[in-house]
């Protein structure tokens, strides 16, 4: 009985954590019905950049913050949004930061000329070491 | 007193490798018989480094407060294997663990090594001398970690939470011996290139520690994967994290190397590329040891955020990698390549295998650094992660795939049979997968069913070496090969499977409501308050049933107090087709309980590949010494049937 | 080998160590600023949570005076001691209103009643989507709103007494 009871009462004591009383939103653990929108919406948050972590995606954080942001993102996506369109309003409050995907901004275009360089560089440095023998 | 010791023998050790240094320079200029006094004196410094780190090991199993390191780190309510485990779960603690390895792996070359000229082996046990002495400095003028604590407290801190699990106890160790094992490669390559020996007897003296560092690095790095996916409770095992990366990158370059090295020892070509891979190999250990502990870069497992600290280690990095690639500039010219390759050869298989593993871990070093790069230009902060990685690096994955299953059937020189002829049934074997892929899941993204198709043919192409010979009189080298290309193909089946068939359900569940998830119907039949040797925890009942199974599964949310953190602990359970993975979250207005839920099947093939991929390995480790061992066998039964003949 | 492929390498080596040691020797800003700074406040109308506290709304800031607007809750630490800046800030006419984030009425009038209330008006924010339509990323924060509706500056973190004059002179500047 008296293990029951300090059971009870470690239990009941609340952890010192920085989180609000308040429970999650309704949105942020529950699935779309429809699952095209929510397989839509997964793909979303694995794209989006939790602002309290220390680098995960909102898809894959316990972080209260992240977990409304998850309710947003299926709210608009079940009225109808366009993931892009969701992203973009993001990006006009947060800055491109938010967003794991780059976007075509020129800041990120050699992220995408990278790997065509160093093929190229590397194609060029290999070129003395094989050759077509005709025979 | 146990402290002290530690400290002392530090110091020691730290001393013995600025002797060998200095032996190092004078035997190179003067020509100096130093051999047996090096040999000797690497192994009293791994002697010494390793008592070093018992000592630490002790306060901590002890929980000996009075060192600050313990009290930081431990507290004396934790089990006893994470007192131990804790001993590498800071900073401090871990870099001690580096150094260790750094010093017995020189002990271990210096007894070991036979292979090489006694002039190259003395340049690189003194290269990795050099090594050994930054890392002293930094341990025992910026990191120590036997600092006393005075009064000492009554009880610690605590380890995190995150930590106290048995991943803890395999993950680092396993990683570190990886890491650190690579500079061997390293030191062997600046010793030739010292001595201007770089020659296939080199590349057969390097390869078995090659072979060890990288077995190593692809257990520690498929344990993380695997510790990451049930500890953070929502199912991903890569997330292109920079920590993850960076030790992806030695890894790649390690793989890029072990297949150069057989070149470098088959035909004596690829000098320089060979050379360049060993520097780059460690080069990229000691750029993740900087990134982890700098604290430039946010990650879940950054464990030091010194910037001070960085800046010793980024000097260290500067110094080595830089006189590294000094020499490396100095003395091509006189690495003499030869012939060129045959278009169809398997040198020139190995150079393009070489080539795109490099393009790969250029592009995760690009993506890694990238963010902080244009901050440095700009100012503008942007985020680069899986979107980019995947996008990069998997259709490079995806050919080089290809190619491995084509390359081990091709002839050293010059490939004169028809090698396409062969690729027949495996390229048949993923023809087929794919046509059913598109029958039977029409809707399936264009990735995975890549993934299948290419696995497919993989798993076929990859056996084709033993095909038409007896298995059992194949080298063990060519098993391992075989093994190992294997593996691929297997943890390529896991990513692809996981990728198309997981099932998700994510719910606000009263006890009593079934829900469905695959083929299981799960029940929430209670939540429960308990307690364990140093948290509180709510723990809920699953019930799951699938046809005749019927199982329980009790996930956790586990509260800390020491330091304060609430974690989640999954209930995983296996079947030979695939895992059910529950979590349990927080508590709805309703009184109803959040629950994760997933049937992911085929997952556990990712890292039972990835477990493959390292047999493979040790397979052709063990070839190594097993074919001595065998000839020596056979030579002695020979004499023996002799007399009776 | 060429001379300009043997030293490339090093060359490479040379320019990343650069960008690592300006990126160690510049202090990191980890905090994620919101980028609406000289944008209009999105539209938005929460509802009042304290009895007798009226509500906040949009509307509210754009009537001609510059408006200095508190992101905060009763569970955040630093909070408590930032009550007493915007006290301070009150007494020399600032007006002062706040958005609570997933916060309850009970929790809240505690928290005024203990630390103090220099708040004119305070609208809920039960999960947080007016925090994020504003680009804030944690509690506590502040925007200085001018007359028009448009927000000029953003606090990150608790406003400490060293901050007055940055805040007065940005609401200044706002009017």
């Amino acid at each position: 009985m008296k293990r029951l009871l300090l059971l009870a009462t470690l239990f009941l004591a609340q952890p010192l954590l920085a989180d609000s009383n308040l429970p999650p939103a309704y949105w942020s653990e529950r699935q779309l019905p429809d699952p095209r929108q929510e397989a839509e919406a997964q793909a979303l948050m694995e794209q989006l950049r939790c602002l309290v972590c220390q680098g995960q995606s909102i898809a894959d954080s316990d972080a209260e913050l992240a977990g409304d942001m998850r309710d947003l993102v299926r709210r608009r996506i079940a009225a109808g949004e366009k993931p892009d369109a969701i992203r973009a309003w993001l990006i006009q409050r947060y800055g491109t930061w938010i967003s794991y995907k780059p976007t075509d901004e020129p800041a990120a275009w050699p992220l995408w000329l990278a790997p065509i360089a160093l093929l190229l560089v590397g194609g060029w440095l290999i070129r003395r070491r094989i050759t077509v023998r005709r025979s | 007193m146990i402290a002290e010791t530690g400290l002392a023998a530090l110091w020691l050790a730290a001393g013995l490798a600025g002797l060998q240094f200095v032996l190092m320079i004078a035997s190179l200029r003067s020509g100096a018989e130093v051999r047996g006094a090096m040999r000797s004196i690497a192994i009293v410094q791994g002697a010494l480094t390793l008592l070093a780190f018992a000592m630490l090991l002790l306060v901590f199993a002890r929980s000996d407060m009075s060192v600050a390191l313990v009290f930081e780190n431990s507290n004396s309510a934790k089990p006893f294997i994470y007192k131990l485990a804790g001993t590498w779960g800071n900073h401090e603690g871990s870099m001690l663990m580096w150094v260790t390895i750094l010093a017995v792996a020189g002990a271990f070359v210096a007894i070991l090594a036979h292979r090489t000229s006694e002039r190259t082996l003395t340049a690189a046990l003194g290269a990795q001398a050099v090594l050994a002495l930054g890392f002293y400095a930094f341990l025992l003028f910026a990191s120590n970690p036997f600092a006393r604590l005075w009064p000492a407290p009554e009880d610690g801190r605590g380890l995190n939470p995150l930590l106290q699990d048995p991943g803890l106890a395999f993950h680092p160790p396993t990683l570190y011996l990886g890491y650190v094992g690579l500079s061997v490669a390293f030191s062997f390559a600046v010793g030739a290139l010292l001595t201007g020996e770089v020659d296939s007897r080199l590349a057969r003296a390097m390869r078995p520690w090659v072979l060890g560092a990288w077995i190593l690095l692809t257990l520690g790095i498929t344990a993380g994967s695997y510790w990451a996916y049930y500890e953070l409770g929502w199912g991903g095992y890569w997330f292109w994290d920079p920590v993850e990366n960076a030790s992806l990158m030695p890894w790649l370059a390690a793989t890029a190397l072990l297949h150069s090295i057989n070149v470098l020892a088959a035909r004596g070509a690829l000098k320089a590329w060979t050379m360049m891979l060993a520097v780059i190999a460690f080069s990229m250990s000691m750029v993740g040891t900087f990134l982890v502990r700098s604290g430039i870069l946010t990650s879940v497992h950054a464990f030091a955020i010194d910037p001070q600290r960085g800046t010793f280690l980024l000097a260290l990095l500067a110094i080595y990698v830089g006189a590294a690639f000094t020499l490396f500039a100095l003395r091509a010219p006189s690495l003499k390549e030869g012939a060129p390759f045959e278009l169809v050869s398997r040198e020139s298989g190995l150079v393009i295998n070489n080539l795109i593993l490099s393009v790969i871990l250029g592009v995760v070093f690009v993506g890694t650094l990238y963010p902080l790069f244009v901050e440095a230009l700009s100012g503008e902060k942007l985020s680069v992660g899986a979107p980019y990685f995947d996008a990069v690096a998997g259709p490079l994955a995806l050919l080089l795939a290809v190619l491995v299953g084509a390359g081990p059937l091709i002839a050293w020189r010059r490939e004169r049979r028809p090698v396409f002829k062969q690729l027949a049934i495996p390229a048949l074997l993923g023809a087929t997968a794919l046509a059913i892929t598109i029958i039977l899941w029409p809707e399936m993204r264009i990735l995975p069913r890549l993934g299948f198709l290419i696995a497919a043919y993989l798993a076929a192409a990859s056996i084709l070496p033993l095909v038409g010979r007896n298995p059992l009189r194949a080298p063990l080298a060519t098993w391992g090969m075989v093994v190992a290309h294997f593996g691929i193909a297997v943890a390529l089946v896991g990513m692809a499977a996981n990728a198309a068939f997981t099932s998700e359900r994510l719910v606000v569940d009263k006890p009593g409501e079934i829900l469905s998830v695959g083929p299981w119907a799960v029940t929430l039949a209670s939540v429960t308050p308990t307690a364990g040797k140093n948290y509180t925890a709510i723990e809920a009942e699953l019930r799951a049933a699938r046809g005749n199974d019927l199982i329980t599964l009790s996930p956790e949310t586990r509260y800390y107090s020491d330091p304060p953190t609430e974690t989640n602990e999954s209930a995983i359970r296996t079947f030979w087709n695939g895992q059910l993975y529950t979590v349990v979250g927080k508590q709805d207005v309703s009184g109803a309980w959040q629950l994760r839920l997933w049937w992911k099947p085929f997952v556990t093939l990712i890292w039972a590949g990835g477990a493959l991929i390292a047999i493979g390995g040790a397979l052709a480790l063990l070839g190594r010494f097993w074919r001595p061992l065998r000839r020596r066998m056979i030579s002695a039964r020979e004499r023996r049937s002799r007399r009776y003949a | 080998m060429s001379r300009a492929v043997r030293f490339a390498p090093l060359a490479l080596l040379l320019a990343i160590i650069a960008a690592l040691v300006w990126r160690l020797a510049t202090p990191t800003d980890t905090n994620v600023h919101s980028t609406l700074e000289g944008k209009p406040v999105p539209a938005f109308d929460l509802p009042a949570i304290i009895p007798g506290k009226p509500a906040l709304s949009s509307a509210h800031l754009a009537t001609g005076q510059p408006h200095l607007v508190n992101v905060f809750a009763s569970w955040c630490v630093p909070c408590i001691t930032e009550v007493k800046v915007l006290q301070a800030l009150k007494q020399r006419g600032v007006h002062v209103d706040g958005i609570a984030v997933r916060d309850r009425t009970a929790d809240l009038a505690d928290f005024l009643a203990r630390n103090g209330d220099p708040y004119e008006r305070i609208g809920s924010d039960a999960q947080s989507q007016v925090q994020i339509s504003l680009g804030s990323s944690g509690v506590p924060e502040s925007f200085v709103v001018d007359g028009k509706g448009v927000i000029r500056y953003q606090q990150i973190g608790p406003i400490e007494a060293s901050d007055i004059p940055t805040i007065l002179s940005q609401l200044g500047r706002a009017r």
